[in-house]
């Protein structure tokens, strides 16, 4: 019997970087959109909070799109 | 033309279809809890909503891939020796272990209760050769060991950083953006588990109608096996299973928006990645995994060792307890279409009866979020165990 030990170790090291990768630029998205609301209440406009979180979700909506990529088999063979 | 195809089968054929579907059924409602117990607990979606969402969105998964819908087993068992009577009982199996993890409220896997079904079945109506042990160990075993600790690890540290990097932040954007972030999150598990599961289901009738000449071999599945099975398994997916969806939402761990994502991107990256290297995987084992690691993630959170724990020995259960029902289901089944009519009237018997007691404390759409006390949730739990 053979056991992938190297691609058992992949798996584990692909996703827990993702998850993490994800879940950090989301985070400093919603934290952006935070940042947003204080700035607006001191009077800023807060558009530079504003560009900052829409480059996080644009890049989760990029990991989201290459996800669906994965998941559809006829967009990769 | 569905009706004149029907036609020419025989009835133990058409006995096998109608039984497969039923499994498909369960397989749909066992596994709603996947995508989304976690969104349904933080109030992410609606309950109606979310059961809406995840069951569109597995039947759109079954019409895009039916590529290993060749196989009954992946190899876990030789489709050559499968008659469809043994088929049949391996199918009777895994659906009462289904009923019976339902009722009690514990996830457990759809793919091992089927495979479990299969193996028992085989053993008994084919012999021992029929069973491949070593792709038990390397197709079964480990993966259901690895992905719920790889998942949970994952879940763990992501939601670490998320409370950590957030906790100076208005509690208002963080709740509502992590609950947008679980809608999209909660929607590509049930994608990818419609492409997964649906599957097995066409798998299992494509090579009942093969062996029964049929279909010419290697056929691919017809298309209203793709529809019959993409049907059966979204709409068990709307039925939605209220139990299960507690147990994985609200009795594991108490979960809020930012662990819900946390939890979700992690199931997703660990399926996706594994799915891309040929693991099969149980998506039940993954997002049990998730949500523990979530708990442990942030700091306080409470996780209920108790319910991971029946939950872990339903997982150790579920293999030889589908066995042993497919077993003795298949001793009889394989004597002739009589013996398939006596066991499908005795697990339809079982079926009703389970459905009966499940009526006693109904779990609904409306109180799927609504625990009882602690005390009370102890004392259900004594019965349950």
């Amino acid at each position: 019997m053979h056991i992938d030990w190297a691609s058992v170790g992949q798996v584990a090291v692909v996703s827990i970087g993702v998850a993490a990768g994800v879940v950090v630029i989301f985070t400093l998205g919603v934290v952006a959109l935070s940042r947003r609301e204080t700035d607006i209440e001191r009077g800023d406009h807060g558009a530079l909070a504003l560009t900052g979180a829409a480059l996080c979700f644009a890049a989760c909506a990029a990991v989201v799109l290459y996800g669906i990529y994965l998941i559809v088999p006829q967009l990769h063979h | 033309m569905i009706v004149r195809k029907m036609a020419n089968l025989s009835l133990l054929v058409i006995v096998v279809i109608i039984t497969a579907l039923a499994f498909d059924f369960t397989n749909g409602f066992h596994d709603t809890a996947n995508a989304m117990a976690t969104s349904i607990a933080t109030g992410a979606l609606r309950p109606k909503l979310a059961v809406l969402i995840s069951g569109v969105l597995n039947l759109a998964g079954a019409f895009l891939s039916t590529k290993v819908a060749q196989t009954i087993s992946s190899g876990i068992v030789n489709d050559k020796l499968a008659t469809p009577a043994i088929i049949f009982a391996g199918l009777v199996g895994a659906i009462l272990w289904n009923l019976a993890t339902w009722l009690l409220g514990l996830p457990s896997s759809s793919s091992h209760a089927l495979f479990g079904g299969l193996i028992g079945a085989v053993w008994v109506g084919a012999g021992m050769n029929g069973v491949h042990f070593d792709q038990v160990i390397s197709k079964i075993l480990l993966p259901a060991v690895a992905s719920p600790i790889v998942a949970g690890i994952a879940a763990m540290i992501a939601t670490y950083l998320a409370y950590r990097i957030s906790r100076r932040a208005r509690e208002g954007p963080v709740t509502s953006g992590f609950r947008h972030g679980q809608t999209i999150s909660a929607s590509l598990v049930s994608l990818a588990h419609g492409t997964n599961d649906a599957q097995k289901t066409m798998g299992v009738i494509t090579l009942t109608l093969i062996s029964t000449g049929a279909l010419a071999a290697g056929s691919a599945p017809p298309f209203w096996v793709i529809v019959a099975a993409g049907l059966a398994i979204g709409l068990g997916t709307y039925a939605g299973g209220w139990r299960i969806i507690r147990t994985m939402g609200n009795r594991l761990t108490d979960i809020a928006p930012p662990q819900g994502f946390a939890a979700e991107a992690s199931s997703t990256a660990v399926i996706l990645s594994s799915a891309n290297l040929g693991f099969a995987l149980s998506t039940t084992h993954v997002v049990a995994g998730s949500v523990l690691g979530t708990g442990l993630g942030r700091r306080l959170a409470e996780v209920r060792w108790s319910v991971a724990g029946q939950m872990a020995l339903a997982w150790l259960l579920t293999l030889p307890a589908a066995a042993t029902v497919g077993a003795l289901a298949a001793a009889v089944a394989v004597r002739g279409t009589l013996g398939v009519v006596v066991i499908g009237l005795i697990a339809l018997a079982v079926a009703v009866a389970i459905y009966a007691i499940s009526r006693r404390e109904p779990v609904t759409a409306t109180n799927v979020n609504d625990l009882p006390p602690i005390g009370a949730q102890r004392e259900a739990l004594g019965t349950a165990a």
